[in-house]
């Protein structure tokens, strides 16, 4: 069913695209060779992405440096591998930072009280004034870019957690000090697992959110990734190679949610089955 | 201190908690008895006076109290862990039930085998791998009794696990926790408000006051065991208490009228 809607997707994308081309429905011809341009068919996304994940343009270097094996690769590749090896490090370090900021402020009243504030004030910042004073303070460079999304993602990591850390509940938690259990036993065996489903949210929303804003402050100012290839297909008008960068990223995407979060969201809630 | 043969000391000069309009309120007071090892020791008393408390004392929940509490000569929250069963099942759903067992066991419990012996011995064998949401509510309690049992304590302290449960369920699980208590030797605390049942159990009844509670009657149960839940010893020897005690038991039977009241109340409203 899916692949059917998949197909039928790009069937009248390959229509409308053969349509704005035909002499049978636009009579300039000016007007239908920028109309090829500006509106490629699948074909033509796909010979792009063909293309740029088997060839070098220059535009980029793409050496990749992993696990202390280095080698260099194609635009495609290179560039998603920027794109996602900052979104990744924002991430991990986002959830670490907004899980337990939000376990403190959900446990610790005065904490909250006093902090409410801030939270709100990092919840309205606007990512885009985040990304340019970041990339000011710390200069263009990769750091920047992780901090500025870490900011972005942090407050609505915590809010979420908060959330769940002021639900748990007093019950299981007296059964862990009755019976005694250890300071970590209690945090991993009864009181995180309470906070899972909190997480998951926070994860789901936060791989959402994060890619996008990567994307942005790609675009602002670092020299690779996949928002500076947009970056650069915009300037020169190449709609072929940002649909090619767009889908190819989309793709990336949804094999992470299928083949990593899905599964870890399946083991997470086993139990309410 | 000298070793003693007590499994718990309890000398409670008072409990106060701090009331919501800054005034103190007194929760037990003068509370002293002692529960030799091995015995199977009932305590009742009205709703509301103070048998939760003591028990979050003897536990080590609650360490802000005048008095002394020992158990097996050490204080509370020192020495092996207790045993501990409350009136809700209180399982992590996260886990499976023989996860949920071994959670609470010591090493030396689990390199025995422990938590799946005692399932087995309350009947679980075929659900150990379940989780506790799949479970009727006896079959929660039946978990939450291999738990208490599972390092084998030197005390069970048992806040009156078996209530909102059927009769023919809650007979069952006091025949297993009897089997238990046998098969261990252990000493047990059972706190209960219904006179019934705790002659039915225990080889001793501790009757408490209302509120601040202190101890009013100690009595032992004199009848042989197997004991029946509806024989007619423990309805006899239930009756002649209520007959030579009218005064010190009558709280006792208004909260427990009280409770069937309110009960009529809601049938009624429902209706």
């Amino acid at each position: 069913m899916r692949l059917a809607s998949f197909i039928a997707l790009i069937a009248v994308w390959h229509v409308a695209a053969w349509a704005m081309t035909s002499e049978l429905f636009v009579d300039d011809q000016y007007q239908r060779v920028r109309n090829a341009i500006y509106f490629p068919s699948p074909v033509a996304v796909a010979q792009a992405i063909w293309h740029a994940a088997t060839h070098s343009s220059g535009l980029t270097r793409n050496d990749i440096n992993l696990l202390g094996f280095s080698f260099t690769t194609s635009d495609l590749i290179f560039n998603i591998y920027q794109t996602l090896r900052r979104a990744v490090v924002a991430f991990v370090f986002s959830m670490i930072l907004g899980g337990t900021i939000g376990i403190a402020l959900g446990r610790i009243k005065a904490l909250n009280r006093f902090f409410d504030g801030w939270v709100l004030l990092g919840l309205n910042m606007p990512a885009l004034v985040v990304g340019i004073l970041c990339y000011i303070w710390l200069g263009l460079n990769d750091l920047a870019l992780i901090v500025a999304v870490i900011i972005n993602k942090v407050p609505l990591v915590a809010v979420t957690t908060r959330e769940g850390a002021s639900a748990v509940q007093p019950d299981l938690l007296h059964v862990a000090r009755a019976f005694r259990l250890s300071r970590w036993q209690t945090l991993r065996r009864v009181f995180l697992p309470q906070l899972y489903p909190y997480f998951m949210v926070a994860a789901r929303n936060g791989i959402a959110l994060i890619w996008k804003i990567v994307l942005v402050y790609e675009l602002l100012g670092r020299s690779n990734g996949v928002g500076f290839m947009l970056a650069n297909s915009f300037s020169m008008l190449d709609v072929d190679l940002l649909l090619a960068y767009a889908f190819s990223f989309i793709c990336v995407v949804m094999l992470i949610e299928g083949f990593i979060v899905r599964p870890l969201e399946r083991r997470a809630t086993k139990w309410r089955m | 201190m000298t070793p003693s043969m007590n499994a718990l000391e309890v000398d409670i000069q008072r409990k106060v908690f701090a009331s919501p309009d800054g005034g103190e309120f007194l929760a037990l007071s003068q509370l002293r008895f002692s529960v030799p090892r091995g015995q199977f020791c009932c305590i009742i008393g009205p709703s509301g006076s103070g048998k939760t408390t003591f028990l979050n004392i003897v536990s080590g929940l609650d360490t802000g109290f005048e008095g002394d509490v020992r158990i097996a000569g050490q204080p509370p929250g020192a020495g092996p862990r207790l045993g501990y069963m409350f009136q809700s099942p209180r399982l992590m759903p996260w886990l499976t039930v023989e996860q949920n067992v071994a959670l609470v066991a010591t090493h030396r419990a689990v390199a025995q085998g422990m938590p799946r012996k005692l399932l087995e011995q309350v009947g679980l064998a075929a659900s150990v791998d379940a989780y506790p949401n799949r479970l009727s509510g006896g079959m929660q309690r039946r978990v939450a009794l291999a738990r208490a049992f599972v390092n084998e304590p030197p005390l069970l302290l048992l806040d009156e696990p078996f209530v909102s449960l059927d009769t023919p369920v809650a007979n069952r699980l006091r025949d297993l926790l009897l089997d238990q208590w046998r098969a261990r030797s252990a000493t047990i605390v059972f706190v209960t408000h219904d006179l019934r049942e705790a002659i039915q159990l225990g080889d001793r009844v501790v009757f408490m006051s209302a509120t601040p509670g202190r101890v009013v009657l100690d009595v032992p149960v004199p009848l042989d065991r197997p004991r029946l839940a509806e024989g007619p010893e423990v309805e006899k020897f239930r009756e002649q208490l209520l007959r030579e005690h009218p005064a010190l038991l009558a709280g006792l039977e208004a909260s427990r009228l009280a409770e069937g009241e309110s009960v009529k109340r809601v049938a009624v409203g429902g209706a």
